[in-house]
């Protein structure tokens, strides 16, 4: 356990409560470690996940949030240690998940059949498909663009299609890598109201950023990640007005390249 | 481009008397009073030679028009098979890993610039005869003429397919993995959105095909109203001093190659501004 994760019975408690309704929960990693070509990118990383909220990991350019994702998601695979999702494996849990990332991945094709490619792939059957496309475009403020070619769609709207996509099928945990670089603060409006939205629904959201306001908005806790070193995970809250971790303080006095 | 051909036996033995006959004249040609060369001493002789061929294409000469008609018949069929082949075989060495891959990649590109006389040479064998498939009778027909081709384009499709995927692939890869997919699901995914990429590399199989004389030649032999195409014509024309058809021919060839490539790339240039 990192420092600095206060577990308060009550806490504890509440977290338990709630693991009852989720499969995946908790997300517990123990002394994970990756490297590549001998570089540490993620080093001794312990913690234990069990809320619902949504969990955001934050740090500056290069702490290995993105990493640390995708080991989550089991795209990669620890050096050492272990990440497990409820009683499952990474492997096992990633068919109940969904990621998207920083730059969106989207098919050459309209954004009808980005979201149906994802149906066809898990085997939805035919008569339901057109309905659970048209609730995901709903959902995501897409319902004109369904006829529009995916690559023309602007920024925000890229990036709102991609977590449709990933949500279309209702996962139990939405993994999010950087959803609003290098969008406009309108377009971080539609993309956080969306996640909002997907949150609110009992999806856990496991999300990283370098966006200190957008982690004040949408954190329920905070795992501070700094060059692959887990320094602080606590509750939104908690992290926000008292930072126990010297590092994570100057990062949110803005000391610390974001 | 299947009709019913002649029995096997009939048909061999008009190749052969074909054969004999444009060897005899190849001779005549060669040795007697009109050389080759002749023809090329005398200026005046070329425009007159275009513009046969130019009077042939316009009044859509018969003879011409057959000729013309087999060459893309086997053609664009040996690219047809050539690539429901190639382009998942292309895909899936783009996406698995297995021992030896490596390998498998440097043959296929290697295989590329195949010699196509060695081509016609090795279905020759197969085919004649004697050979092991010579009981189908397919020697000297347009069916081994599409063999032989098939074989010569399959690793240009093959190996530039598997280039476009694995460009690809860098960018689908994660999305792919994350939602599961098999490794059928991804290559499906894969060679559709890679479709207009993927045309181009059909393209120069195309070309390669259409354009090559040495495995038609020995494969179809060359039979007048059976398995005359434009290449094979060009080199028996040309070899009698018939520089008219020749010429006319080449002048359809170049067209053809031209126009459909240029075609192509139209399709892929549009369709990628269009859709990235």
């Amino acid at each position: 356990m990192a420092d600095g994760a206060p577990h308060t019975e009550a806490r504890e408690y509440e977290q338990r409560d709630s693991i009852a309704k989720h499969p995946l929960l908790p997300l517990v990693a123990r002394g994970v470690d990756f490297g590549i070509n001998g570089q540490r990118i993620i080093d001794d990383v312990s913690f234990w996940i069990g809320s619902s909220g949504r969990t955001v990991i934050l740090g500056p350019n290069g702490a290995g949030k993105s990493v640390m994702l995708r080991l989550c998601h089991g795209l990669l695979k620890p050096t050492r240690g272990e990440i497990r999702w409820g009683d499952m494996s990474v492997a096992d849990a990633r068919e109940q998940q969904a990621m998207t990332s920083q730059k969106p991945v989207l098919l050459r094709r309209t954004v009808n059949d980005n979201l149906l490619h994802v149906l066809r792939v898990k085997g939805v059957p035919l008569g339901e498909r057109q309905a659970l496309v048209d609730a995901a475009l709903e959902q995501a403020g897409l319902t004109d663009l369904g006829g529009r070619h995916a690559r023309d769609l602007s920024g925000g709207q890229q990036q709102r299609l991609a977590i449709a996509r990933a949500f279309v099928l209702k996962p139990k945990v939405l993994l999010l890598d950087e959803p609003t670089a290098n969008l406009d603060p309108a377009a971080v409006r539609g993309v956080e109201e969306l996640i909002g939205a997907i949150g609110a629904a009992g999806t856990k959201i496991l999300m990283t950023t370098h966006d200190i306001a957008q982690a004040k908005r949408l954190a329920a806790d905070v795992m501070f990640l700094n060059q692959g070193r887990l320094l602080e995970h606590a509750p939104a809250m908690e992290f926000f007005s008292s930072p126990k971790d010297p590092v994570a303080a100057r990062f949110l006095a803005g000391e610390l390249p974001a | 481009m299947v009709r019913c051909w002649r029995s096997k036996r009939a048909s061999e033995r008009m190749t052969l008397c074909v054969l004999m006959r444009t060897g005899f004249r190849t001779h005549e040609t060669i040795w007697g009073r009109r050389r080759p060369y002749d023809r090329f001493s005398n200026m005046n002789e070329s425009p007159s030679a275009i513009g046969t061929a130019l009077s042939m294409i316009a009044t859509l000469d018969a003879d011409l028009f057959e000729i013309v008609l087999l060459s893309l018949q086997v053609s664009l069929g040996a690219v047809a098979i050539a690539s429901i082949i190639a382009l998942p075989l292309g895909a899936l060495i783009a996406l698995q890993r297995f021992p030896g891959r490596r390998a498998v990649v440097i043959l296929l590109n290697a295989m590329m610039g195949l010699p196509p006389v060695v081509v016609g040479l090795m279905v020759y064998v197969l085919l004649s005869r004697a050979g092991p498939l010579g009981s189908m009778g397919l020697l000297f027909t347009p069916t081994a003429m599409v063999i032989a081709q098939s074989i010569i384009v399959l690793p240009i499709i093959a190996a530039l397919s598997r280039q476009t995927i694995a460009d690809l692939h860098e960018e689908y890869g994660e999305y792919l993995r994350s939602l599961g997919c098999t490794p059928m699901q991804s290559i499906a995914t894969l060679l559709w959105d890679g479709r207009f990429r993927l045309l181009t590399a059909i393209m120069a199989g195309f070309g390669r095909a259409i354009a090559e004389v040495g495995a038609v030649i020995i494969v179809g032999g060359n039979i007048q109203h059976s398995t005359r195409v434009m290449t094979t014509t060009i080199a028996l024309e040309t070899s009698k001093g018939n520089l008219a058809l020749a010429l006319g021919l080449g002048v359809m060839l170049l067209t053809l190659a031209l126009g459909i490539n240029a075609a192509a790339l139209v399709i892929s240039d549009t369709a990628r501004r269009r859709y990235g």
